[in-house]
C-alpha cells in the first residue's frame, strides 16, 4: 500500500496540551506546521481527561517573586527561578489567547477565570485553535521513529497512519516531541497511550534524559475506575474490619499517600466521603461530570456509602524526569529536537518534587509555546533540508539485531507493571530490590530489541512495549544511582540527602544505559548541542 | 470498560471511531455501527460517549475487564447521552452555561483539603498526653 509523504517547517509529534501550544505558536510564527498525533487531538492524554488548573500569579514582580521563593524549596535545588519566572509569564500572556475557543467562566467574584480549564473543552478548543492557525492535524498517525540527518540533527519522523493502515513520513526543518510521559499502563485516566514514546524515540536519536528517578507518585481513585479527584480530599478512610485509619490529610502530600499504600499493602481500604463539603454534593456533576459516571452506573451513592479506593500510578506525568532540555529553546541533545510537556524533564520548574497540577500544566503550554517557536525560527533559518540524505532512527521493535522471533509483549508490559507500580517497590526503594527489577526489565527488553520486528498495525504496540521498557529501565536505573532520598523519590537504605545529589542525574542508551550528574553548575545555558 | 453499541441508535457517522484515542473501533465495512475491535485498549475514559451526538454508546463503569451488560436496562434507565447531557454539549455555541461552575473545582479541593487537615489536627491533639 502506498504511504504519505510530507514536508513541513515543523513537525509536532503528540496531541495533548504541549503539543497543540507548539504547533499553535510555530504556525503563529509563519510556518507551515504538520502535528501528527497516535490519538485524536481533544481526547488524547491526560489532560484531556482531566481538568488542568494553570500556575497562574498576575505580572506584579513582587507577587511572582513571592510564588516563586515560596515554591522553589520544594525542588530540593534541581529548579531555576529563572525558569520558574518564563512559565508564569509565558503562561500568563498565552492562555487567554484561547479565548475565542473556549468559554471562560466568570469566577465568584465576576472577574473572568483564567487558570482552571476542564478537560474536554479545552483540548476541543485547542484543536479549533490550531487548526484556525493553519495547523495540519493527522489525527491516529503514530510516530514510530526519528529520521535524522548525517551530521546527527533531525530531519523528520516516520509512522503509521493506523485508521488508513499505511505508512507516513514527514520531512521537516524542526521535530517537537510532545508525546506526554510514562505512566507504566497503570490505568491511570487518560494514560493508556502515554507509553513514553517521545522518550524512546529522542533516545534513539541520541537524546539524553534527565531526572528519570522522580518516577513515583500517585493518584487515589475508586478501586474499579480510575477518575479525577475533586470529591475525595475530605475522605475519611477504613479497613476492610471497618476499622478507621489514621491517614495524614491530602494536604500532608507525600505523608497521605505513603499512608494509603502502607495501608493497601495490607488489605483493602474504603473511602467514606461524607464530610465532603455539602456545597460540592448537588454541584460535583456540573463541574466534573466523569468523576459522577463510575459511580452511578455501578450503583455506589458517592457520598454516603464506603467504596473501595486504589492508588493509580502516575509515572512521569506527575513525575518529572524526561528529555534533558539544554538551551532556552527547550531543545534536546540532538539539533532540531525540541521536547514539550511531560516529555521533557520539567525539573527545570519543580526539580524533586511533583509541583502538583498547575506548574505541571504550566511547564506544558510554556515549553510547548517556546518549542514550536523556535523550531519555526530554526526551520526558517537552515530550510526544512527535505533533499539531505536522511536515516531512520528507529530500534526496538522495529529493526531486531537478532533472529526475527515471537516476543510476549503482554508479558513484557506486565514486567513493566510490576516492577514500577507496586508501591513498596516505588515508595520505599532499595539497592536489592531495584537490581532484581533492572535484571528483568534488561530481560524483557533485550528480547524486543534482538528478535521483535512488527509489522503493519502491530507496529505501534510493538514500540509501546519498547518504550514502556526503555522509560522502566530508566526510571529504576536512575533511582540505583541517586544513592539518596530527595523529593519524590525515596531510598528506604539511604533517608538522607547526599553532597553530590544537589545536581540533576542524567541518563541515556538503549542496550546500554549510563547515568551521570549534570555539571555542579545546574545551568542549561552552557551545554553545547551536539552537530 | 465500553460495553455496547445500540445499532438502531446509531448513524453511522464514524466519530467514535476517530475520537477515541486508543483505537478501541474499526468502521464497518458495511457502513452502520462501527465494531468494538480492540475492547483491551479501552481505558474507560468516556469520551466516545462524549462525542457520540446519537446517544448510541454505553461504557460501563469497571475499566479492569469487559462487563455484560442488559441492553435493554440500560435504555430503559436513562442512562444514555447522560455524558453529553451533563458536559451540556449540546447547549447552542457561545453559550457559557458549560463551564460556569468550573472555577469552584479550586476552592472545593481546597475545602475538603481542609476538613481533612483539621480532623486529622484534633484526633491528634486530644491523643497527645497532657503536659506534666
Amino acid at each position: 500500500m502506498s504511504g504519505l509523504d510530507l514536508e513541513a517547517d515543523v513537525l509536532v509529534i503528540g496531541g495533548g496540551m504541549a503539543a497543540t501550544w507548539s504547533a499553535i505558536s510555530a504556525a503563529r510564527q509563519g510556518a507551515a506546521v504538520v502535528l501528527v498525533d497516535k490519538g485524536f487531538v481533544g481526547t488524547s492524554g491526560v489532560t484531556a481527561t482531566a481538568g488542568p488548573g494553570h500556575w497562574w500569579v498576575p505580572p506584579d514582580p513582587k507577587q511572582r517573586q513571592a510564588a516563586i521563593e515560596k515554591r522553589y524549596p520544594s525542588s530540593h535545588g534541581l529548579a531555576e527561578k529563572v525558569w520558574m519566572e518564563r512559565v508564569l509569564d509565558v503562561t500568563w500572556r498565552t492562555l487567554p489567547q484561547l479565548a475565542p475557543y473556549y468559554a471562560f467562566s466568570r469566577d465568584g467574584s465576576g472577574e473572568t477565570y483564567y487558570p482552571g480549564v476542564r478537560g474536554p473543552e479545552y483540548l476541543r478548543a485547542l484543536r479549533a485553535f490550531a487548526l484556525a492557525s493553519g495547523v495540519r492535524i493527522l489525527d491516529h498517525h503514530p510516530a514510530l521513529e526519528l529520521l535524522i540527518h548525517q551530521d546527527g540533527s533531525v530531519a523528520g519522523a516516520a509512522g503509521y497512519a493506523r485508521l488508513d493502515r499505511r505508512a507516513w513520513a514527514v520531512r521537516a526543518g524542526a521535530v517537537v516531541l510532545a508525546t506526554g510521559g510514562c505512566a507504566f499502563r497503570s490505568g491511570l485516566i487518560g494514560s493508556h497511550t502515554n507509553t513514553g514514546d517521545g522518550h524512546l524515540m529522542g533516545a534513539e536519536a541520541g537524546a539524553e534524559l534527565s531526572g528519570m528517578e522522580f518516577s513515583a507518585i500517585y493518584t487515589l481513585s475508586p478501586a474499579w475506575c480510575s477518575t479525577r479527584t475533586l470529591p475525595y480530599t475530605a475522605s475519611r478512610f477504613y479497613d476492610a474490619n471497618g476499622e478507621e485509619l489514621d491517614i495524614p490529610p491530602p494536604l500532608a502530600d507525600q505523608a497521605h499517600h505513603h499512608a494509603l499504600a502502607k495501608a493497601m499493602l495490607e488489605g483493602p481500604v474504603f473511602a467514606d466521603l461524607s464530610e465532603a463539603p455539602p456545597a460540592l454534593r448537588p454541584i460535583l456533576r456540573r463541574i466534573q461530570p466523569a468523576t459522577v459516571a463510575p459511580f452511578e452506573r455501578k450503583g455506589v451513592r458517592l457520598f454516603e456509602q464506603r467504596f473501595e479506593v486504589k492508588l493509580f500510578g502516575e509515572g512521569t506525568i506527575r513525575g518529572t524526569g524526561g528529555l534533558r532540555i539544554v538551551d532556552d529553546d527547550c531543545q534536546t541533545t540532538v539539533r532540531g529536537l525540541f521536547a514539550a510537556g511531560d516529555t521533557a524533564t520539567r525539573e527545570l520548574v519543580v526539580g524533586a518534587s511533583s509541583g502538583g497540577g498547575s506548574p505541571n500544566s504550566a511547564w506544558a503550554l510554556t515549553s510547548g509555546h517556546i518549542a514550536g517557536a523556535a523550531g519555526a525560527r530554526l526551520a526558517k533559518a537552515h530550510g526544512r533540508r527535505a533533499g539531505d540524505r536522511a536515516k531512520p532512527a528507529g530500534r526496538a521493535g522495529l529493526r531486531p539485531v537478532g533472529a526475527v522471533a515471537p516476543v510476549d509483549e503482554r508479558g513484557a508490559v506486565r514486567t513493566v507493571q510490576d516492577e514500577m507500580l507496586s508501591y513498596d517497590k516505588a515508595l520505599w526503594r532499595r539497592r536489592e530490590a531495584l537490581e532484581a527489577s533492572l535484571t528483568r526489565l534488561d530481560d524483557a527488553w533485550t528480547a524486543v530489541s534482538i528478535h521483535r520486528r512488527a509489522e503493519g498495525l502491530d507496529q505501534v504496540a510493538a514500540r509501546e512495549t519498547a518504550a514502556l521498557l526503555a522509560c522502566a529501565r530508566w526510571s529504576t536505573r536512575a533511582a540505583l544511582d541517586r544513592k539518596e532520598t530527595r523529593g519524590l523519590h525515596i531510598r528506604a537504605d539511604a533517608p538522607n540527602l547526599s553532597a553530590e545529589g544537589g545536581s540533576r542525574l542524567l541518563i541515556g542508551g538503549l542496550d546500554q544505559v549510563w547515568t551521570r550528574y549534570e555539571g555542579a553548575a545546574g545551568s542549561t545555558a552552557a551545554v553545547e548541542v551536539a552537530a | 470498560m465500553i460495553a455496547h453499541i445500540f445499532e438502531d441508535l446509531c448513524d453511522g457517522c464514524n466519530t467514535c471511531v476517530s475520537a477515541c484515542p486508543t483505537h478501541v473501533f474499526d468502521a464497518s465495512p458495511t457502513g452502520g455501527a462501527p465494531i468494538i475491535a480492540r475492547l483491551d485498549q479501552c481505558q474507560t475514559c468516556f469520551m466516545c460517549e462524549l462525542y457520540c451526538a446519537s446517544n448510541a454508546i454505553y461504557v460501563g463503569p469497571d475499566q479492569a475487564g469487559p462487563e455484560i451488560v442488559d441492553p435493554g436496562a440500560i435504555r430503559a434507565s436513562g442512562v444514555l447521552g447522560q455524558m453529553r447531557r451533563d458536559h451540556l454539549w449540546d447547549a447552542p455555541q457561545g453559550d457559557l452555561a458549560p463551564l460556569a461552575e468550573y472555577w469552584q473545582l479550586g476552592p472545593f479541593l481546597q475545602e475538603g483539603a481542609h476538613i481533612s487537615a483539621r480532623r486529622y489536627a484534633l484526633k491528634h491533639a486530644s491523643a497527645k498526653p497532657s503536659e506534666p
